[in-house]
């Protein structure tokens, strides 16, 4: 026993690829502890669920291009929509991110692994479990939850055929397993950074990655607890029959959507902060550049932690709340984008003059900033209370949110994905392939969210399969940019897997960065540096400068040469 | 282990992994628990705004909360802290049986706790479903409920390791942590006594 245990951690602590080790495709479908396995398995989860959510997506757009309800059910409707949003949150881009964080931190601050490797492996393995649970909530009687991704009582409370086991029950497990698992999974971050840096790397000497998700796991840790708390109370209403939410027993269903909130508005965050730290890592290698503001940049993300926890009742202007609450919520959303916009400011200055490369994960960098920025205008005019009520349950909120969530965060994680494929698979991608993916992303993503800001201006209400044929216009444009968006998954996919198969061998370093990361082998080998973790000298992002990252910078570079 | 020595010199030796591992358990269940504090939280401040809010707060037929009895429980609950903090005092001193008695009396205690919850919830005239008020009440002692008893779970797990040869050379995290989480579960409780029963 002894012996087999002792030979299988020395293959698995030499570098990949070796003969006879268990360096091969089954490892990604164990439970292994690596984070760098456990992050691939979280984005090779997160795109599969990216496909299933942007079928129901299309399914949705193709009902939309005519204002008739004549594709789906109107009730099937309901449960597209519901489905979508949910699947997309919590099966897609909280996962993905999730992969970035297991494949970056720990490289990134030179840790051999994350602190807990077993509580991060038993993370991983819950999202298939939950995943699994809600696609079952498309088979029960009654179909899947219908009442929109927040799960509002007392529509939510209904259950007209009276089932213990319905799609609401149902949703409201996955999603209490989701956050099990996404605070397992903050534990872990956060203890990592704070505990396993490498030796002289001090907070501030740290990549803007870490420190982006470090504050995005805080707010994990502080806003996922009280989610959690008012879906148990959302479950037992539906399921025992108590009065928390059920106003015929003096519940207040106006207090769910209090618990909703104050976790889903900074879960935007959550998802945002990750990619607003890619932004950081791309823009000064691409821009040969250091960043631009290196202490503001960091120290606004800890800004927008705080920040983020007192917004929440801007989702709840038109619900009732008091006028007071109104202002005081209007003044702190605004007040969001003082910290967003010295990060927007300390990019441009970044790229200011910089020799830009484009490749694929910089245009993706790029298109992810513009559309970021658009979608901040918009998000500044919803925060603004007369505009918010015209506007509440209109598509124009559908497409702000679809142009951060879409437009800039998945953009974003386009542009880490093809940024760090040849670190993490040992294998350059195919450059024509990625630009044909960022081209269609790109045009998909304008066709199909920009024309439902004037649907919203104009009065369309979301959540509904048929409409006014006034609308019809911009309904075409968007679906057939949905469709696009469909297609522009295909390049991509191809990509991964062609050059994971058979691209050029990546070098330890393809694009000149300077990082930790990029003084470990292409793929690095399991442990990272193991006990040889250099020792860090100065901050990051020194492009241009000449300063060696670390101690005996020139000796470990050689040889990453020569191996 | 039959591993060749050059292969396994580079190698970190398994017992300074796991003592390393160990202190990150710690912070880890530190943050963990700051994070736990939340639910109770939200469960807290739901209640009050259900409270505050309610045009009639009491089911029909109900008086009110019973606090003597309850209170009493609660400085058996509260005095295990310090039979807790005892506990700790002995194992540092290397006294390990002081250590293992204190800390079954305080398990003791908190299940004589739970006793008297279940006795209380026998009692009550009314159910979980009895408006908002129920509900409430029965989802606030019943999550307490339940931190006490994993925390008598933890106890019960640590005490099992303390008969482990050797185990508390070297300070045991698992006992530090175990003890700050019966700390938070009493904290809470008082909280809990004073929203449940003193305010009315």
């Amino acid at each position: 026993m002894t012996s087999t245990a002792g030979v299988e951690s020395r293959i698995l602590r030499a570098p990949h690829p070796v003969p006879g080790a268990p360096d091969n495709w089954k490892r990604f479908f164990s439970f292994n502890t690596d984070a760098k396995v456990i992050g691939i398995q979280y984005i090779a989860t997160a795109l599969f669920f990216l496909l299933v959510g942007g079928l129901l997506a299309m399914i949705m757009r193709g009902e939309l291009i005519t204002p008739e309800a004549d594709l789906v059910d109107r009730t099937v409707y309901n449960g597209l929509y519901t489905m979508h949003g949910t699947i997309m949150l919590f099966l897609f881009i909280f996962p993905v991110l999730n992969g970035l964080n297991n494949l970056l931190i720990p490289c990134m601050i030179g840790a051999p692994d994350m602190a807990f490797p077993k509580l991060n492996a038993a993370a991983f393995w819950l999202v298939p479990v939950f995943g699994v649970i809600l696609m079952a909530s498309f088979l029960v009687p009654g179909g899947p939850a219908s009442s929109g991704w927040w799960s509002y009582p007392p529509v939510s409370l209904q259950n007209p055929l009276g089932h213990l086991i319905n799609g609401e029950a149902l949703w409201i497990l996955a999603v209490a397993l989701s956050g099990i698992s996404s605070i397992m999974g903050a534990v872990n971050f956060v203890t990592t950074i704070l505990r396993m840096r490498a030796p002289g790397m001090t907070l501030t000497r740290m990549p803007i990655f870490c420190w982006t998700a470090f504050s995005a796991q805080t707010i994990q840790l502080i806003g996922l607890p009280a989610l959690t708390g008012g879906a148990v109370m959302l479950l037992f209403d539906l399921v025992v029959g108590t009065s928390f939410y059920r106003p015929e027993g003096g519940g207040d269903p106006v207090l769910y959507q209090h618990f909703f909130w104050f976790y889903s508005h900074p879960a935007v965050y959550v998802i945002i902060l990750p990619v607003f730290g890619v932004f950081s890592e791309l823009f000064p290698v691409y821009a040969r550049k250091p960043l631009f503001g290196y202490p503001f940049v960091a120290g606004a993300s800890l800004v927008i932690v705080g920040l983020s926890l007192i917004v929440w009742v801007h989702h709840m202007f038109p619900s009732g709340v008091p006028q007071w609450m109104r202002d005081a919520f209007m003044v702190t959303t605004m007040l969001i984008a003082v910290p967003t916009g010295i990060k927007v400011f300390a990019w441009l200055a970044t790229l200011w003059g910089g020799k830009l490369r484009l490749n694929t994960a910089m245009l993706f960098a790029l298109g992810g900033l513009f559309n970021f920025v658009f979608a901040g205008v918009t998000g500044i005019m919803l925060a603004t209370v007369p505009v918010d009520i015209h506007v509440n349950n209109t598509y124009f909120v559908v497409g702000h949110f679809h142009y951060v969530i879409y437009g800039a965060a998945t953009m974003g994680v386009y542009a880490a994905i093809y940024h760090w494929f040849p670190k993490f698979t040992g294998h350059m991608y195919y450059e024509g392939l990625g630009k044909l993916h960022f081209l269609l992303t790109f045009i998909g993503t304008s066709l199909n969210f920009f024309p439902m800001h004037p649907l919203g201006l104009m009065g369309m209400p979301r959540r509904v399969s048929s409409y006014d044929p006034e609308f019809a216009f911009w309904n075409v444009i968007a679906s057939l940019g949905a469709f696009l968006l469909g297609v522009s998954i295909i390049p991509f996919l191809l990509n991964l897997v062609s050059s994971w198969v058979r691209g050029a061998k990546a070098p330890a370093n393809p694009w000149n960065a300077i990082g930790l990361e990029w003084l470990l082998p292409s793929p690095p080998p399991a442990e990272n540096f193991e006990e040889h973790v250099p020792t860090v000298i100065s901050g990051p992002y020194g492009y241009g400068t000449g300063r060696p990252l670390v101690e005996h910078q020139d000796e470990i570079e050689r040889a990453l040469l020569q191996a | 282990m039959t591993i060749s020595p050059p292969l396994d010199a580079a190698a970190p030796s398994p017992e300074s992994h796991e003592a390393a591992h160990a202190n990150y358990s710690l912070t880890g269940f530190i943050i963990f628990l700051c994070s736990e504090s939340v639910i109770f939280l939200a469960f807290f401040s739901g209640y009050a705004v259900l409270k505050l809010s309610a045009l009639q707060w009491l089911p029909p037929g109900v008086e009110g909360l019973e606090w003597r009895t309850p209170l009493l429980y609660t400085v058996v609950l509260v005095s295990s802290s310090g039979t807790v903090a005892l506990a700790e005092h002995f194992l540092s001193k290397g006294q390990i049986w002081g250590f293992r008695a204190f800390w079954l009396l305080s398990m003791a205690m908190g299940a004589v706790f739970l006793y008297g919850q279940a006795i209380e919830w026998r009692s009550l005239d009314f159910g979980i479903t009895s408006g908002s008020f129920g509900s409430c009440f029965y989802l606030l002692t019943g999550f307490h409920g339940l931190h006490v008893l994993s925390g008598i779970l933890l106890m019960a797990l640590m005490l099992q390791r303390s008969f482990r040869p050797a185990n508390y050379a070297a300070g045991e995290q698992g006992v530090i942590a175990t003890s700050l989480f019966w700390h938070f579960v009493d904290v809470i409780w008082v909280l809990l006594f004073l929203l449940l029963y003193a305010w009315s």
